[in-house]
């Protein structure tokens, strides 16, 4: 149950109908009976008009009309034991658009390849026995009236991509492809009307389909990793206490907030939004900002930044837009400045692309002019040129990046990572050194309890079970151990600790000194301190930063595959120091800005060295983009993993390993698929200039490297899942 | 080859059949959630008593 009303006004929506609706994230789904408990518990509940989870997507929709309201239906959704995080659906949508509209070609080119190579194939066994030419004729012209407005609907995504290119004057995979699809359309019309044995409809209907249906499976891996992160970040969805003009608190989602709105932030939250303090001091930890791991003193007057943990003090925050923001503006200035000078990375297909095409027109029309040269005459010297543009149409080579690249996006699903941007295999498969940000990336995102060894086990049971009664972010952690319930009649004495009776002894948990008991000498300077006292008995345990639990194994396995590994961080010398000895990494820089991060990657990129960038803060941000590739973990700042090539999620690191594997090991795929394609040409085009090129040849010839290209791709995955083993 | 007259239409119209259901299908948003569909196939809900 909530305490304090909610309001989600953000999310909430309008349907066709005029009815409100709001789409939510459900969590836990997945056991038996799930889809019927949620949308008949919803369905019951008076106003609700519709309710419809979608179970691949873990996405809920519910319209509801005036008699109901959005806090009853998360109410029922968390009495049926379901949490649901509403979301705003963003662009997705014209995705989903794209994605249909590729599948309703692909329909289209299937259903006309289908029946072409029908009447194809009959005419292809007529030719050798005994077809009349008036049937052959009435079969190249319904193969005709199939094909040509098939093609003109199903051609569409190629045409108009290749018109956007030339329009550019930039010469991508889709002009060849198109020009090689409308010939082959062309010249076998004109065939069919001089009644000559050769038409070549079905090629271009075949070319069109496999090509779509690459394209389409492209789209859709990308889809669903995109829908994967935008639910991943809407079950982190944030929410803030914000003041009503009467004095009550209201959770609103932080998106919702804007400059002016006055905030309460408890004991142990997150700050919302940048702001400065109206009221009330603390200290808090700044570890998502600038990976400072050292917990700041704040008070009244002072900036606060967004994603800044409150420690032990309740705030009000009044939310700032612009003005003295100094390091926020500072990260934006830089990320503006390191967004221009990256250099928009070419993809190989495309390089290839640039290429290929000059040099299968220049093919064709020398084979053109060679054969007019020997006297065969205009139209069959014109007809192997175009056969020559056919047979190089390149299906193979359009095949050869997209195949692999869905593979490879389904081996990094599973490896928990989630890619953003299309050309990120690529550039990540050519990374020869790691970049790494400390705290919250090599470390966890959230400190762990250190108790002393030695301690007896009843007396952290204890000591878990009266922290359950504290909001300060020390106690919750220690909380987290807790087994049994809270003890009643607990006093809280402000900013030292808390106090209760066990068992008719005293007991205290707080600072050291509040419980009568000395600071301990063991603990690192950077740990934060807790103390428990029961009786005579008591420890002092320390919370400190702890580094993921895979790290030292994963950093070992990233440097035995040859790559040279530093940390670049923003907290003090002697925090990093004991993390980069840990790991084993002498190259280690500390007390680092923004703008020193930016120059340390540059140093590198002078050096001639690609550089994948790992971090989390929102002072990583600048780096991320400036960095050759870059990956954040899901837990980081929002800023930063906007900038973030791909993200991982869970608490361990061996997805960047993952990554960097199957990325290496895809753009092997990609180049012997790219060997593959060209392997093809240098056999086919020789058969085309020769003028031995028939429909039956150009369909085996295509289908057979379209179809080697595929099945290479295919061995993108293998090595990937083996890879998963080791991990986590 | 009169055969031909109406077997080649035939052919055509049981293609474009197959067309049309599949493009009313992806409108209709039957490929929208597929883990679903094979779930809610399980469901006794929409059986009348």
């Amino acid at each position: 149950m909530r305490a304090t009303a909610a309001d989600y006004s953000v999310f909430i929506g309008h349907d066709a109908a005029g009815h409100a609706q709001m789409n939510l994230v459900v969590e836990g789904i997945e056991r038996d009976g799930s889809i019927e408990e949620i949308e008949r518990g919803l369905a019951s509940l008076p106003g609700v008009m519709r309710a419809r989870l979608n179970y691949t997507s873990h996405r809920l929709n519910v319209a509801w009309d005036a008699a109901a309201a959005p806090d009853a239906v998360m109410e029922r959704l968390e009495s049926l034991g379901y949490r649901a995080h509403p979301y705003a659906p963003p662009a997705l949508d014209a995705e989903a658009q794209q994605g249909k509209w590729l599948l309703r070609c692909l329909g289209v080119a299937g259903f006309a390849a289908m029946n072409v190579m029908l009447l194809s194939v009959s005419v292809w066994a007529g030719n050798v026995s005994d077809i009349t030419p008036e049937t052959r004729d009435l079969f190249h012209w319904v193969s005709a009236l199939i094909a040509l407005p098939a093609a003109a609907y199903a051609g569409q995504p190629f045409f108009l991509s290749a018109l956007q290119g030339l329009r550019t004057r930039r010469l991508n995979m889709d002009v060849p492809i198109s020009l090689g699809v409308i010939l082959a359309l062309g010249m076998s019309l004109v065939e069919t009307a001089l009644h000559r044995e050769h038409a070549y409809f079905d090629s271009a209907l075949m070319l069109l389909f496999f090509l779509l249906a690459g394209r389409y499976l492209d789209h859709a891996a990308r889809q669903r990793t995109r829908s994967v992160a935008a639910n991943v970040s809407a079950l982190r969805g944030e929410m803030a206490f914000r003041l009503a003009p009467d004095g009550q608190p209201v959770l609103v989602p932080v998106q919702a907030l804007a400059a002016g709105d006055v905030l309460l932030v408890p004991p142990g939250e997150r700050i919302g939004a940048d702001g400065t303090i109206e009221d009330g001091q603390s200290s808090i930890s700044e570890a998502l900002v600038t990976g400072e791991t050292l917990p700041r003193l704040v008070a009244t007057g002072d900036l606060v930044h967004a994603g800044s943990l409150n420690g032990d003090g309740a705030l009000r925050v009044r939310v700032t837009a612009g003005g003295d923001r100094t390091l926020v503006d500072e990260v934006q200035r830089l990320l503006d400045a390191a967004m221009t000078a990256r250099g928009a990375y070419v993809r190989l297909a495309d390089r290839v692309a640039r290429a290929y095409a000059p040099v299968v027109h220049v093919t064709a029309l020398a084979a053109a002019s060679f054969w007019i040269a020997m006297g065969l005459g205009l139209h069959d010297s014109i007809m192997i040129a175009v056969a020559v543009l056919i047979i190089t149409c390149p299906c193979a080579l359009a095949l050869a990046v997209p195949a692999v690249q869905v593979v490879a996006t389904g081996a990094l699903f599973r490896a928990g990572v989630l890619p953003r941007s299309a050309d990120m295999i690529e550039r990540l498969a050519q990374v020869d050194t790691v970049a790494f940000d400390k705290t919250g990336t090599l470390t966890l995102p959230d400190p762990v309890l250190h108790v002393p060894e030695g301690t007896d086990p009843e007396l952290v049971a204890l000591a878990a079970r009266l922290a359950l009664s504290s909001r300060h972010p020390l106690a919750a952690i220690l909380a987290r151990r807790a087994a049994g319930a809270a003890f009643e009649g607990v006093t809280e004495t402000t900013g030292a600790g808390i106090s209760a009776r066990i068992d008719g002894f005293d007991a205290r948990l707080g600072s050291p000194a509040f419980c009568g008991l000395p600071a301990p000498d063991h603990v690192p300077p950077s740990a934060s301190l807790i103390a428990f006292r029961l009786a005579d008995q008591g420890f002092v345990a320390g919370v400190d930063q702890a580094l993921r639990p895979d790290a030292q194994e994963v950093i070992g396995a990233l440097r035995g595959m040859g790559l040279r590994l530093l940390i670049l961080s923003g907290d003090r010398p002697e925090a990093v120091a004991p993390v980069a000895a840990a790991l084993g990494i002498t190259d280690f820089r500390a007390g680092l800005k923004p703008a020193d991060k930016i120059a340390a990657l540059d140093a590198l990129k002078a050096e001639g060295r690609r550089v994948l960038m790992v971090g989390d803060g929102l002072n990583d941000a600048p780096a991320l983009a400036a960095a050759y590739v870059s990956l954040s973990p899901v837990a980081a700042a929002a800023v930063t993993k906007a900038q973030a090539d791909a993200e991982f999620l869970g608490d361990h690191l061996a997805p960047v390993r993952a990554a960097v594997l199957c990325a290496r090991l895809s753009l092997a795929r990609i180049r012997e698929n790219l060997a593959i394609a060209l392997l093809y040409n240098l056999i086919a085009v020789p058969l085309a200039v020769a003028g031995h090129v028939t429909p039956l040849v150009a369909a085996l010839a295509m289908s057979g490297s379209s179809i080697l290209v595929i099945a290479n791709a295919l061995r993108a995955r293998l090595p990937a899942a083996a890879a998963m083993e080791i991990g986590p | 080859m009169n055969v031909l007259v109406y077997l080649v239409p035939l052919a055509l119209g049981l293609g474009l059949a197959g067309l049309f259901t599949f493009l009313w299908c992806l409108k209709a948003g039957q490929y929208d959630d597929l883990d679903g569909a094979a779930r809610r196939i399980l469901s006794d809900e929409d059986v009348k008593r």
